[in-house]
């Protein structure tokens, strides 16, 4: 069996990780819906969960939500993102249908990690108390967020869904 | 048996089928449980470790991470900012329209405040300069502001100030300004008086020549503004005033009308005429009656007022 982690594969994963980070703390936010951003790790970890599998979606899930947590401007506890985007990439990965799937296929499973994500970064909040929030002010945020990650889903996961398929095309699941 | 056996592997659905012993590889679309346990205890560490200590252990690394994606989202943002703003350009005529109103209206207040704080100042210091007064004439003075002019077309010079006998003002009081002589309280109602001005036509005071001495009176001559003058007539005929000479208050019996030594204006110029055998000095008065606004009232000291009195060492009571 190939292993897990190739360095194409890193590569790929950490460039497209980076660029959805930056975009959506500097390009997004002039656009943000109440102050909600879309959250474009988020779709990039539910690309890779469903072009590699539930491992390395895990493991590209702790990545990039370890990076959200530490990046600039991050200031909530480190490894609620890195557990939350967890989760996403490995429900990505088992969700996934294998082979080429058709919008129609994968953009409920998106959907799906979408509020999985969101909804674990926002309960890890509530238990740690970091910020505290009321769950009224919660459910707002989270539906807008759910609105927004739905909709760009459309563009972002197959943008990086083509990104690791010209990476390496003999590799990813299909 | 075979037959599942040689079915080509990488699909889960016959990977399941196929599963019977430990030999059997585990299924691709599962990952190892070893590494789910292990990133899931690295999350719980990290966050016990940042949620400790308010997250000083955790700084270091959000330092690093910063230093490489800061300048990347400065630069993101220094190209996005411009087009961000875009959408600011594009706004209707009526947003325009309603934005200048609000504009003009704010611009109206502030003018007006900017307006009155000059107004403010300059009462501030009239009061201050009828404090003044009241120290170096030597009498107490209740304050009062001119509230009303009497018209020009009545041919009366007079003022109405908002000092009544309520405030201890009554007829034939003396009233000055910062500058000097004003006039003289003709009547009064509880809360106003009606001041008759040194300039109208009717008043006559008596003034003395401040260096010499000489006696005189002075007549107004019933105008108002920078061209009002105040005709002084001597009882020495003899005697010809200066230029520039002060003339104060002559002084009547009790203060009334007029306190003596209350400042009036200047000799300005004298005109001697022969046929009447009289000289007739013009005299420039100290106040500006065309901008009257704080006056005094000079009351006798003690007077029982329902306002602050300036008594005579400056003090108000």
């Amino acid at each position: 069996m190939s292993p897990l982690v190739t360095l194409p594969r890193a590569l790929a994963l950490f460039v497209a990780v980076s660029v959805a980070l930056v975009l959506q703390a500097s390009l997004f936010s002039h656009l943000a819906v109440r102050g909600v951003v879309p959250d474009l790790v988020l779709l990039v970890v539910v690309a890779a969960g469903l072009s590699y599998g539930s491992e390395l979606g895990l493991v590209a899930g702790f990545g990039a939500g370890l990076l959200l947590d530490l990046a600039p401007p991050a200031d909530h506890v480190v490894g609620r993102w890195a557990l939350a985007l967890m989760a996403v990439g490995y429900v990505a990965g088992r969700l996934g249908a294998p082979g080429r799937p058709r919008l129609t296929q994968w953009w409920p499973v998106a959907a799906a990690c979408a509020f999985v994500g969101t909804s674990v970064f926002a309960l890890s909040g509530l238990l740690l108390r970091d910020p505290y929030v009321g769950v009224g002010e919660l459910l707002r945020v989270e539906l807008v967020s759910m609105v927004w990650d739905v909709g760009l889903a459309l563009v972002v996961v197959p943008l990086t869904t083509a990104l690791f398929a010209r990476v390496e095309p003999d590799r990813v699941l299909a | 048996m075979t037959d599942l056996l040689s079915r080509p592997r990488g699909r889960p659905a016959e990977d399941r089928l196929n599963r019977r012993g430990s030999l059997e590889p585990r299924e691709p679309g599962r990952p190892r449980r070893s590494l789910v346990l292990a990133l899931v205890l690295a999350c719980a560490t990290l966050m016990t470790v940042d949620h400790v200590n308010d997250g000083a252990a955790v700084d270091p690394l959000r330092r690093v991470v910063g230093e490489v994606y800061g300048p990347a989202e400065r630069a993101v943002d220094a190209v996005v900012g411009p087009v961000a703003a875009v959408p600011q350009w594009l706004r209707s005529r009526h947003d325009l329209t309603g934005e200048i109103q609000q504009l003009e209206t704010e611009n109206d207040q502030l003018r007006s405040r900017l307006a009155t704080v000059d107004y403010d100042r300059n009462r501030l210091r009239e009061y201050d300069d009828l404090t003044a007064t009241a120290e170096t004439i030597g009498y107490a003075l209740v304050p009062a502001r001119v509230v009303a002019m009497g018209p020009a077309q009545s041919f009366n010079r007079t003022v109405t100030i908002d000092a009544g006998s309520k405030a201890g003002v009554v007829p034939d009081q003396t009233v000055v300004s910062g500058d000097g002589l004003v006039g003289r309280v003709l009547r009064v109602t509880s809360s106003t008086a009606t001041v008759l001005l040194v300039t109208d036509a009717d008043s006559t005071v008596g003034g003395r020549v401040g260096r010499s001495m000489k006696v005189g009176f002075l007549h107004g001559r019933g105008d108002l503004g920078d061209g009002a003058r105040l005709d002084l007539e001597l009882v020495d005929q003899s005697y010809v005033p200066s230029q520039g000479e002060t003339v104060v208050t002559w002084g009547s019996q009790d203060g009334a009308p007029y306190v003596a030594g209350v400042p009036i204006g200047t000799v300005e110029s004298v005109y001697s005429s022969l046929r009447e055998t009289t000289q007739r000095a013009v005299i420039d008065p100290a106040v500006d009656f065309s901008a009257l606004d704080v006056v005094g009232v000079v009351v006798p000291s003690g007077t029982r007022s329902d306002r602050g009195v300036i008594e005579v060492d400056g003090s108000l009571r």
